[in-house]
């Protein structure tokens, strides 16, 4: 038997410190290794909630097993199909981005692209006479994240779009995201003009039946195993996915240019393809819900499960609470803007490409991806410091997503509500910037954080949840 | 005259460091009142008595930096003092400065990026207790030095402690040694046989002190909080500390200081030292009970050691005159009031305390009355939101001097604990607060006789011997025994009465 107290008598204390700096010093005059945790109150009103909830037995092996199941989850692309066929969707229900929101309370991009799908559905023959029937209630508003699934930006899903279907045979779930539709004025940005709906045909028509005939006759393709690609070849999976994007169509291509489709519709289907940096995002998105998904629903764990905007607010679900959201206003985004956009152009962040970071990307490993810092005129080492100081709030690392520049070490995986309240410091998104008038597009891309609400709320619900 | 007050957002020290900065701000000439402090609801009441108009929006967590300057180049030399002192604090606590390094963010994150075997917790006690389950789980034994823990998250905390086999030390622990390091408050005393288990601190401090005067040295001083032989908590952390000193092989015996531990508690504590071989004695501070000095001289007696005479320097007795009748003992230390109290009642009777023990004797808010009291200023009613007085000693001396104008006050009984952690000069500054007690008293025509429990050893930062000498020509009397100190007082009383 090892000695009691783990040693604590026999060996040379090296002590940790939180508070009064007196102490520390005086530790440091006995030549005692001291490392001081530079503690400072938590988010205002929590410490309560706090208490409770790092009292509750459950926690750490909670935890522990939230992040277990969450990089121990698949994402093979196993199917691409119309949303109606993949999850069911009905005529008159549009899905979107982030927690609820109603017409009233939705933002300007939100707005437009539920008219753009309103029209692409064939429900209205004008906007006017969309944003009519949207304002009077005649459709049904979801989350992609009540069906399993995960749109960027507005996120609108309506059911003749195709999405891309991701299995976890781990855990047996399936996840699913929409086709890119490359940059600019696009619907997930909001436009819906003629050439945003006549571009969402064609890639219901054209794109969609190919990709699947790709994905059926070379797949299935493992997304994660290009995820840990990517991120050594300087992409994070959120706002770059240069390299992810190229892998992926290296692995379509073979499969696309031998369907039956007119070859000039294949060659378009390609060129589109691999004209898009964002090609992959759809799919890392996907991959990194089956990861949170796996982690969702273990009591006691305090790890975030969802983190996703709807351009109005912003909403986290954390895995010891369920299904519950925790909102709070979505902030905008800090970073470059497209020609002579400027911040005043900027609507509240939206989107649920967010879960990237959730599962372990995107902002997280932003030291994979050095170039991320032009965005908002930082340097290499700001990247750097962006993902060690997430590893000081997420509750592990991931053993396939490495960070090369960190000595290989596993991104920061698995945000604890309770180290984000401690701390304050909030999680880091890397994400794009849509306008905030409905219709007009991409205007930036930059880097945001959660509004503190989420957390401070969650802690409380985590509280009431607790186990004495 | 130039007023300044500026509330800065998310700009959080603790309260220690402000201290430092107030004080040094304060002494920058030009400048004739400075605070730097965080606006708790304390702070903002001691803000307000100094006549600054705090704005109603501050926050706790807000930084309150507040100036009276004579003009404004004083106020500016003020402010410019601040920023130094503020850089100062930031600088002691910076790591390497390399861009992109993160320091931990956590106390869980610091042990276990350095791999530390125990983390000092001195956050304010609404806090605590988070900290402390962090380092728990982070698999790092604890010393929580922090007050205003309930006894039930104590329990749960100890509980959860041992089954990741780690020791938590306290709440409201203010010493230990561990491994040759000293901990919190506490004296430098020399390698040797004795384990000491401990209430809280200054209790340990003496016993320690005197050990060492006795030329017996320490192996660990392991606190477990002042409740740990309660009913409730039944000893957690006393048998784990026990369990691992007889495994200790630097351990020969052990001396248990504490309160009256309930009976239960105490048999099945003694039974299971019994059965680890191990020689405990026990230093129990209760009605009818030996004191701290006595606890001492009984176990060095049974370890076969001389007990020496214990370091005291005595004045020559005052001119005379009138004195009061009452006995006032001033304390920093919990365990040293507590056993003046028990001591001065043997003879005195009827002591009013803020101890917590028979409400017909608490004394009330203002801590006053005319007859025989003795204040604890460490009680925790009286450290929320402001520092231990063995660092912050405002208080104590601002009793200390109304004493002095008090005529039923006839013998000041003052406790001064050395070591690390404690003031670096703290005999001088309360030489001068004697000095000045008794020209007070003096020009009021009274004699007012003053006596030192001084807790310390030579080998201290402060130097006891040196300490003594500056208390004595002050004027006090000195003792190393506060049982000692205790019954001198009382003595010096007997005139009056």
């Amino acid at each position: 038997m090892s000695a009691p107290l783990r040693g604590l008598l026999a060996a040379d204390p090296v002590v940790a410190t939180a508070g009064v700096a007196l102490f520390a010093d005086a530790l440091r005059d006995q030549a005692v290794p001291v490392v001081d945790a530079g503690w400072h109150p938590p988010l205002p009103g929590t410490e309560a909630a706090l208490a409770a909830v790092m009292a509750d037995p459950r926690r750490v092996a909670a935890n522990a097993e939230a992040v277990a199941r969450m990089t121990a989850a698949e994402a093979v692309l196993v199917d691409v199909l119309p949303a109606s066929e993949a999850l069911g969707l009905e005529r008159g229900t549009f899905l979107h981005a982030g927690p609820p929101v109603t017409w009233e309370r939705a933002s300007g991009p939100m707005r437009g692209a539920l008219v753009g799908a309103v029209l692409l559905e064939g429900l209205a023959d004008t906007a006017e006479e969309a944003e009519r029937h949207l304002a009077a209630g005649a459709f049904d508003l979801e989350p992609c994240h009540h069906r399993g699934g995960v749109g960027p930006m507005a996120g609108v899903v309506s059911p003749s779009m195709w999405v891309y279907v991701l299995r976890d045979e781990v855990h047996g779930n399936d996840s699913w995201c929409s086709l890119n539709e490359g940059l600019g004025k696009v619907l997930r940005y909001g436009a819906y003009g003629p050439e945003v709906i006549d571009r969402l045909r064609w890639m219901g028509e054209v794109l969609g039946p190919i990709l699947q005939q790709a994905v059926r006759s070379v797949g299935p393709v493992d997304i994660r195993a290009i995820i840990a690609q990517m991120l050594q070849m300087g992409d994070e999976g959120h706002n770059r996915n240069r390299a992810g994007s190229l892998m992926l169509l290296r692995e379509l291509l073979p499969g696309m240019i031998t369907t039956d489709a007119p070859a000039t519709d294949v060659a378009e289907a390609v060129r589109f393809s691999g004209a898009n940096e964002h090609f992959f995002l759809n799919l890392g998105m996907p991959a990194c819900k089956l990861a949170t998904r796996a982690a969702e629903g273990i009591a006691g764990s305090t790890v975030v499960t969802t983190m996703a905007r709807n351009g109005t607010d912003f909403g986290i679900r954390v895995s010891g609470t369920g299904d519950a959201w925790f909102t709070g206003p979505a902030n905008t985004p800090e970073g470059l803007f497209l020609g002579d956009f400027g911040p005043e152009d900027a609507n509240p962040d939206i989107g649920d490409s967010a879960i990237t970071e959730t599962g372990g990307i995107g902002g997280l490993a932003m030291a994979a991806a050095p170039a991320i810092v032009k965005f908002v005129g930082g340097d290499v080492p700001f990247a750097l410091a962006a993902t060690r100081r997430m590893y000081e709030v997420t509750v592990g690392e991931h053993p396939m997503y490495q960070v090369p520049i960190l000595g290989f070490r596993g991104t920061p995986v698995g945000i604890d509500v309770t180290a984000v309240v401690r701390t304050g410091e909030l999680p880091q998104i890397n994400t794009g910037m849509a306008g905030r008038v409905a219709g007009t597009g991409q205007v930036g891309a930059g880097l945001v954080t959660p509004p503190e609400q989420c957390f401070t709320a969650a802690i409380t619900a985590l509280a009431e949840a607790a186990v004495r | 005259m130039t007023v300044h007050v500026e509330l800065r957002r998310g700009a959080y020290h603790d309260s220690v460091s402000l201290l430092q900065v107030s004080r040094a701000v304060a002494g920058t000439a030009g400048v004739q009142a400075a605070q730097v402090a965080m606006a708790t609801e304390l702070n903002v009441e001691v803000l307000t008595g100094m006549g600054f108009a705090v704005p109603g929006a501050a926050a706790p967590n807000d930084l309150v930096v507040a100036l009276r300057a004579d003009d404004d180049s004083g106020l500016a030399a003020g402010l410019a003092a601040v920023e130094d002192a503020l850089r100062a604090i930031s600088q002691s606590s910076a790591g390497t400065g390399a861009a992109d390094e993160v320091p931990p963010a956590t106390l869980g994150s610091a042990v276990r990026r350095s791999g530390a075997t125990l983390a000092l917790v001195s956050v304010p006690g609404a806090h605590a207790v988070t900290e402390t389950y962090d380092a728990i789980a982070a698999g790092a034994s604890v010393m929580l030095f922090s007050d205003n823990v309930a006894v039930e998250d104590e329990v749960r905390l100890k509980d959860a402690a041992a089954a990741a086999d780690v020791l938590v030390m306290g709440p409201d622990c203010g010493t230990a040694l561990v491994g040759g390091v000293a901990l919190g408050f506490a004296n430098v005393v020399r390698a040797g046989p004795v384990g000491i288990v401990a209430a809280s601190g200054t209790g340990a401090q003496q016993v320690m002190c005197l050990l060492d005067a006795a030329g017996v040295g320490v192996s660990h001083c392991l606190g477990v909080g002042g409740r740990d032989l309660t009913a409730a908590v039944a000893g957690r952390s006393t048998r784990q500390a026990l369990r691992a000193l007889a495994e200790d092989p630097a351990t020969g015996w052990v001396v248990v200081v504490s309160k009256p531990p309930d009976a239960d508690v105490l048999a099945s504590v003694e039974h299971q030292a019994s059965g680890l071989g191990l020689r405990v004695h026990w230093a129990i501070l209760g009605a009818g009970r030996a004191d701290l000095t006595a606890a001492v001289e009984a176990a060095l007696a049974a370890e076969g050691v001389d007990v020496p005479a214990w370091p005291a320097t005595t004045v020559d007795a005052d001119a005379a005159g009138p004195q009061g009748p009452s006995l006032r003992g001033l304390f920093c230390g919990g365990t040293l009031a507590e056993e003046t109290m028990l001591v001065a009642a043997e003879t005195l009777g009827e002591v009013r305390t803020n101890l917590g023990h028979d409400p017909g004797l608490a004394l009330g808010p203002d801590l006053r009355h005319d007859g025989h009291v003795v204040v604890d200023f460490g009680a925790d009613e009286l450290t929320r939101g402001r520092a231990h007085p063995m660092i912050d000693p405002t208080l104590r001396m601002e009793r200390i001097a109304a004493e002095a104008t008090d005529p039923t006050c006839g013998v000041l009984l003052l406790d001064l604990v050395l070591g690390h952690g404690a003031h670096p000069d703290p005999a001088g500054e309360l030489a001068d607060a004697i000095r000045d007690a008794r020209d007070r008293a003096s020009a009021a025509g009274r004699r007012l006789p003053v006596v030192v429990s001084l807790t310390g050893t030579e080998a201290d930062p402060q130097d006891r011997a040196e300490c003594a000498r500056v208390l004595a020509a002050a004027g006090a009397s000195v003792f190393l025994s506060n049982a000692a100190a205790t019954r001198h007082a009382v003595a010096l009383l007997g005139g009056a009465r």
